[in-house]
């Protein structure tokens, strides 16, 4: 058991214990998370995770309430620190030791549960604060567009449909049209890897469907980790799906695969 | 060029620094006329007026760390205060062989505490750059200070407010300290001269409303040309979604360190011109309280404008000036009718009634 100091949802850096043990090497792994755990006041979020995600792979996440899959987002972006265990981003990057600035302009980004967008500017705006490059204080402060940036900006906002929307707030945005310039701002991050919680709440099925589009268009440029409850948007993502349980993995396969096993059923149903 | 673009988008703002502008033509031209003309400006009123501007541009940079940073400042009298007292450390050396003990290097208040030797803090303040300097970088190195502390432990909302007001709160006590060497609760006062000029002489008068008014629109300028660019943009960002900032990479406690200091030297400088006009500076200035009131200008006069603040500052001091005159005893009671009066009928203050109609055509185009 850890001392009263550690036992918080943030810890000072050099206060963590930095033991990274069994990395695996293996090519084409884009993130390893590792015997994962977090513990919340007694409660254990994650039980020894063992999470893999190949480049370029699109991988659904689903599980009940409680299961440790938005804790599991936030171990890999930062915003919590496990108690043990070791989570790298490639092999170069331990993520760790990195904060939530660092992890966003190597290359991951994250879409929240709740649509977070910036209520009080345009859907121009959004895009255009999202954009990958330099973020210092001096480089903000005299940042200008160039034409290779506006047309990137372009592209993105026909890519998430929001071409005509450009100079309206965001906060006028109808819901399903919230996640998407969520998702289009993660986009111009120019990300290796995208963390989607929950990407299809309040959607309509039109919109799910172009949804299912976009992100499996993306995948293979991108990692993506789908987190999701609805089960008709899984399937229709088709692909390798991860059940978590009481913070730990409980299988791994097919929609299929996962909708015929026994455990999953029960977890689901059992209770 | 850039100027002149920025300020087209700028409705308000060519309206404040149009009346601003005429206001510092118009006063001294005003003041110059024979005193039994009916338009007359008197001395007294032309020194208030600069007392104003001065409240105005330390509820300018109250608006840029709360309309659009979101950091609702409760302590921002305490660098004011600090500009102020750098300001009166000069203007007691100043005085020289003048004060009543006649002692050509220390002020009176020291002789009076049998001190022999000027503290070390007081060597520099004889000359007016130095004293100009540490105007600002006093306020603006606190402000690094307890930011850097405040905004890396994540400490926001109330209870970053909380204890931004224990910081002027700890900073009154122990200014009314006699061996801080700051004049104890007396302060300091008893000024002769400002840069040789005595400061009882009506030009100088006008010359600190003038200056006034000149660092109010430059300040405003400031604030502007931040909030314009993306780093303005970035800190309305955190304001509305702080994890939100933080996900797509930008370094927030960075970001908010940097403007929070900008507004604290902004207001350091409104301190300095402040105490040459009301002659003097004491502990009093770090009441808690003053520091809530500047809120309640902002607030009144429309936050996240910048020239609502100005409104807002100039607006409610003329009530009180009014008011006291008037009414001694109700004063309070009418800021506080009006705070309630603004809060339910005018939420985005004076200012917002007609930022509104601009904001409806902007939404047409």
């Amino acid at each position: 058991m850890k001392s009263g100091l550690l036992q918080r949802d943030r810890v000072f850096d050099f206060m963590t214990p930095k033991k990274v043990e069994g990395l695996d090497l293996k090519h084409g792994t884009v993130l390893y998370m590792e015997d994962v755990s977090v513990t919340f006041e007694g409660f254990k979020a994650i039980n020894q995770l063992n999470f893999y995600l190949n480049t370029g792979e699109l991988r659904c996440v689903i599980g009940p309430n409680g299961a440790g899959k938005t804790t599991m987002m936030d171990i890999i972006t930062g915003k919590t620190r496990p108690d043990t265990g070791s989570c790298w981003f490639g092999q170069k990057y331990n993520l760790l030791q990195m904060d939530e600035p660092e992890i966003a302009q190597i290359g991951i980004g994250r879409k929240f549960q709740k649509p977070t967008v910036f209520e009080q500017h345009t859907v121009f705006e959004n895009l255009e604060l999202a954009m990958a490059g330099p973020k210092t204080i001096w480089s903000t402060f005299v940042a200008k567009l160039n034409g290779e940036q506006r047309d990137q900006l372009d592209q993105i906002l026909a890519m998430i449909c929001l071409t005509e929307e450009h100079s309206r707030l965001a906060g006028l945005l109808s819901h399903g049209q919230k996640q998407w310039l969520e998702i289009g701002m993660l986009l111009m991050q120019n990300p290796l890897m995208l963390l989607v919680d929950e990407p299809a709440a309040g959607m309509t099925h039109q919109e799910m469907d172009r949804t299912v589009d976009l992100l499996t268009s993306l995948a293979g440029n991108h990692s993506i980790v789908v987190v999701e409850h609805d089960m008709e948007f899984v399937r229709a993502l088709n692909s390798r799906v991860t059940v978590l349980h009481q913070g730990a993995v409980l299988m791994e396969g097919s929609m299929d695969a996962v909708q015929k096993d026994e455990r999953v059923v029960e977890v689901y149903l059992g209770q | 060029m850039g100027l002149l673009r920025m300020l087209k988008n700028d409705k308000g703002g060519q309206i404040f620094l149009g009346v601003l502008v005429a206001t510092l033509i118009a006063v001294p031209i005003l003041h110059a006329l024979p005193t039994d003309h009916p338009l007359h400006l008197s001395t007294y009123m032309v020194t208030l007026l600069g007392k104003y501007l001065t409240y105005a541009l330390l509820a300018v940079a109250v608006d840029l760390v709360w309309g659009y940073l979101g950091i609702l400042s409760l302590g921002h009298a305490a660098f004011f205060a600090l500009g102020g007292y750098a300001m009166g450390m000069y203007l007691m050396r100043q005085i020289g062989e003048r004060g009543v003990y006649g002692d050509p290097v220390l002020p009176d208040f020291m002789v009076f505490l049998n001190w022999t030797e000027l503290p070390w803090f007081w060597h520099g303040f004889d000359m007016f750059w130095f004293a100009i300097l540490m105007a600002m970088c006093l306020p603006g190195l606190l402000a690094l200070v307890f930011g850097w502390l405040a905004f890396r432990s994540r400490v926001t909302g109330v209870y970053l407010s909380i204890i931004t007001q224990a910081l002027t709160y700890a900073l009154m006590l122990a200014f009314f300290r006699n061996e801080m060497g700051f004049g104890g609760n007396n302060g300091l006062t008893d000024f002769k001269d400002i840069l040789g000029f005595s400061l009882q002489d009506d030009g100088v008068r006008v010359g600190l409303f003038i200056a006034s008014g000149l660092m109010l629109g430059l300040g405003y300028l400031a604030c502007r040309v931040i909030i314009q660019s993306r780093l303005g943009r970035v800190a309305v960002a955190i304001r509305d979604a702080e994890d939100r900032t933080r996900f797509i990479g930008y370094r927030v406690e960075r970001v908010k360190l940097a403007i929070f200091t900008f507004s604290a030297m902004l207001a350091g400088i409104a301190g300095a011109l402040y105490v040459p006009q009301v002659g003097i500076i004491n502990p009093s200035e770090f009441q808690p309280l003053n520091s809530i009131e500047v809120v309640v200008w902002v607030a009144m006069g429309g936050r996240a404008t910048l020239y609502g603040a100005v409104i807002g500052a100039i607006g409610v001091n003329y009530a009180k000036t009014w008011f006291t005159g008037a009414f001694p005893d109700a004063w309070l009671f009418a800021l506080g009718a009006l705070f309630v009066f603004v809060t339910l009928f005018l939420p985005r203050g004076i200012a917002g009634l007609f930022k509104h109609s601009l904001l409806r055509k902007r939404a047409k185009v």
